[in-house]
């Protein structure tokens, strides 16, 4: 990044103006990091590759937001989309070749895999911490290097139990368990008496890693520590996986083959009756007429609690990115900032329909968590998320860790009774050791 | 030639009268340019950077620096490396035999005279012609472990009481993928061989029969040795593209369950690209290629042996 003389002045006159009117406007009195004011460089015109949007609502409200960015700016935005699967590598090339996109949401730990080929945006980062109660420690983990944003957190794609009413009450509860322990008896009781529950245990990128991540999680187990060891073979994962194994028993027959849209197909023909998805499992049984009953019987919750006292979850997390390369830098600033506030954020979480949750804990309150109560659990998502390479740091090691499937592999092989529970877990440690290189 | 060549271009910068342009060396030269640098850009550069890539340590984002044999020795170390070695060279087998056998056997019957026969042999052609990635998708579901239509028509039957775990059990997987890969290769294997069992000539066959040979005997003697030239080829091809199979495996399982059909090229692609570790995923991609020379060579020096495909033995 060149910045010229110019972009200099204009930013600390920007900056100087924005302190001076929040000394005039007798805010809070704690000291508030001004908002940074950017002046997108003339003739700009910016590039966007984002996800393709899951929901329909989340797409047009996104372009609605940026045309009015272009409206108020005159700044040209494209936004271009890619297959979720396929941000991860293009971010990558991006960064490594020094072209593309100028802006980039991007998943889990991507940013730390190039974060010297990314644009410091701890300005904003702050500021929107100051300004909205600050970040929920999960998303903010994805984004923030050390003291530095290298990304700006934007959304934890919440995961969730979803289930059938009256299949949990057919196998006589009246309520869905808040605990691992009654969660794995619900289980047992459905299998006996209703129908089974069933979650991924095969190579499914978002699924099965969520449901590997929570059972390793919820029982205290993880695979590196705060240093970077890695830990994984530990009495805890062993307690989990034991667990893991039980609550297999119960499952419908083929979860280990499963990828990541077979519990939606087999949950929308009424073969299971608890599954964990993310919202838009709801959303295909409530936008289909003939399944209309069914929709009506669906119920949502967070994944029950373990031995270690509070929930944690993995979830899916996106975060924005400015690559350095962009010829307007300050225009891409410009264009998050103004994205990623409140009013902009609000109508798109809105839009999103529950599906996105924001990261900012004065952005949680948004009318769409109580316009449904299936709803209400996802947005707890930001509030339980853990980062992919929990305690440790994020980086190169984390995201092979995860993309090599090293821990839905530990369960799978427990839980399919492959491997005893101590095998499994002396295995992956192996595994995520050549990652972390003892 | 290249002698008189070569006089002429000493010639031509000693006295320059013969223009460049007119220089025999020089002209066939600046014709192979074209395909030679195609060759190079093309083929030469990428083989090249990627076994270069296996000796760095590049991760996608940042350039590596040269760290030798490491890669290696970490996959040497690695039980889910060799696990896909023994997948990729199970799956290759298998397959290439079935493929073999059960082609040859299609193009038998495809050269007797069948009504309608080009209609037949279009339809065999079928699986060959859909994009494996959409064949795949196909096959997804009829595997589907709750949806399985081959499991919903023996329940209905009444031959066994729940689905069948396809692609959920590693034997089953395993068995699973390489029917598919059988049934998506035979075409390939058939359609060839066809063509070189048109091309015997009947009278070949006349004569044998006057003499008294058996239909095997016609086979053993006659159709087997004319053909062998075309199955080398065939069969070379068929064993590289079962080898180097990636979109089946990527559709019908990644891998899965628990690796068990996880084959060297799925694998390099998701050590490279998802995980983005480029410089183990490109060793893993070399890794592959002495099985493929050893497969090449073995049909250049064991199939093409000249006094075996006409007929005679290696005395």
């Amino acid at each position: 990044m060149t910045l010229s003389r110019r972009d200099l002045l204009l930013g600390t006159a920007g900056l100087a103006g924005a302190a001076g009117t929040g000394l005039l406007n007798a805010g809070p009195a704690f000291a508030q990091a001004a908002a940074p004011q950017y002046k997108p460089e003339q003739g700009a015109t910016l590039r966007v590759l984002r996800w393709t949007p899951f929901v329909k609502g989340d797409e047009d409200s996104w372009l609605a937001n940026t045309k009015k960015f272009t409206e108020a700016t005159g700044v040209e935005v494209r936004v271009d989309k890619e297959s979720w699967e396929d941000i991860r590598p293009k971010a990558a090339v991006a960064a490594n070749v020094g072209s593309g996109p100028d802006v980039m949401l991007v998943w889990f730990d991507d940013p730390f895999q190039y974060p010297d080929k990314l644009l410091d945006v701890t300005d904003i980062g702050n500021s929107f911490a100051s300004k909205y109660g600050g970040y929920y420690p999960g998303p903010e983990g994805y984004a923030k290097q050390g003291d530095k944003f290298i990304a700006l957190p934007l959304a934890a794609i919440g995961n969730g139990i979803l289930y059938r009413d009256s299949m949990v009450k057919q196998a006589g509860f009246s309520k869905f368990p808040e605990k691992s322990d009654e969660f794995l008896e619900l289980c047992k009781a459905l299998k006996a008496k209703s129908k089974p529950a069933g979650f991924a245990l095969g190579k499914a990128v978002g699924d099965g890693n969520n449901f590997a991540h929570w059972i390793v999680w919820s029982h205290g187990g993880k695979m590196v520590d705060e240093s970077g060891k890695v830990v994984i073979n530990s009495p805890e994962t062993i307690k989990a996986l034991q667990y893991a194994r039980e609550l297999y028993q119960t499952f419908i027959p083929g979860t280990e083959s499963w990828l990541d849209i077979n519990n939606n197909r087999v949950f929308l023909a009424g073969d299971v009756s608890v599954t964990a998805n993310g919202v838009s499992l709801y959303y295909s049984a409530k936008n289909d007429p003939k399944m209309a009953e069914l929709a009506q019987d669906i119920r949502s919750t967070t994944l029950p609690v373990g031995p270690v006292g509070q929930p944690v979850e993995l979830h899916q997390t996106t975060s924005a990115v400015i690559f350095k390369y962009t010829k307007f830098p300050n225009a891409a600033r410009a264009y998050l900032q103004f994205m990623l506030d409140k009013p902009q954020m609000d109508a798109w979480i809105t839009g999103s329909s529950a599906y996105c949750c924001p990261p900012l804990k004065g952005l949680i309150d948004n009318p769409v968590w109580t316009s449904d109560p299936v709803h209400e659990p996802y947005k707890r998502a930001s509030a339980t998320l853990r980062p992919n390479g929990y305690a440790g740091p994020l980086g190169y090691a984390s995201a092979a860790t995860m993309a090599d499937y090293v821990m839905v592999d530990m369960v799978a092989e427990a839980a399919t009774g492959q491997r005893t529970p101590e095998e499994a877990a002396k295995r992956a440690e192996q595994r995520a050791n050549r990652y972390y290189r003892v | 030639m290249v002698d008189a060549a070569l006089t002429r271009a000493g010639a031509t910068t000693a006295s320059a009268r013969t223009p460049l342009m007119q220089n025999k060396l020089f002209l066939g030269l600046l014709f192979m340019l074209p395909a030679a640098l195609f060759l190079l850009v093309f083929l030469s550069y990428p083989l090249g950077l990627g076994v270069w890539l296996g000796f760095t340590d590049t991760r996608i984002g940042r350039a590596g620096i040269f760290v030798g044999l490491e890669n290696y020795q970490l996959l040497w170390d690695d039980s889910i490396f060799w696990l896909s070695v023994f997948n990729t060279i199970l799956y290759t087998v298998v397959a290439s035999i079935l493929k073999f056998a059960l082609g040859l056997w299609l193009a038998l019957l495809l050269n007797e005279h069948l009504p309608f026969k080009a209609f037949i042999r279009a339809i065999v052609l079928l699986p060959w012609v859909v994009p494996t990635v959409l064949s795949a998708i196909a096959f997804w579901w009829i595997y589907d472990a709750q949806f399985s239509i081959l499991s919903w028509a023996l329940m209905k039957i009444g031959l066994i009481d729940s689905p069948i775990n396809f692609l959920g059990s590693p034997n089953n997987a395993r068995a699973t993928v390489i029917f598919t890969n059988v049934w998506r290769g035979i075409p390939f294997v058939a359609i060839t061989l066809l063509a070189g069992l048109q091309t015997i000539s009947p009278s070949l066959h006349e004569a044998a029969t006057l003499d008294g040979a058996t239909s095997w005997q016609r086979f053993r003697f006659i159709t087997l040795p004319m053909l062998s030239p075309l199955i080398a080829v065939v069969m070379t091809f068929s064993v590289l593209f079962t080898f180097t199979d990636f979109q089946l495996i990527y559709v019908l399982t990644r891998g899965g369950p628990l690796n068990a059909t996880h084959l060297m090229a799925t694998l390099s692609f998701q050590r490279a690209i998802p995980g983005g570790q480029l410089g183990e995923g490109a060793a893993i991609a070399v890794a592959m290629v002495p099985f493929l020379l050893a497969a090449i060579l073995f049909s250049y020096f064991g199939l093409q042996r000249r006094r075996w495909q006409q007929g005679g033995t290696d005395a």
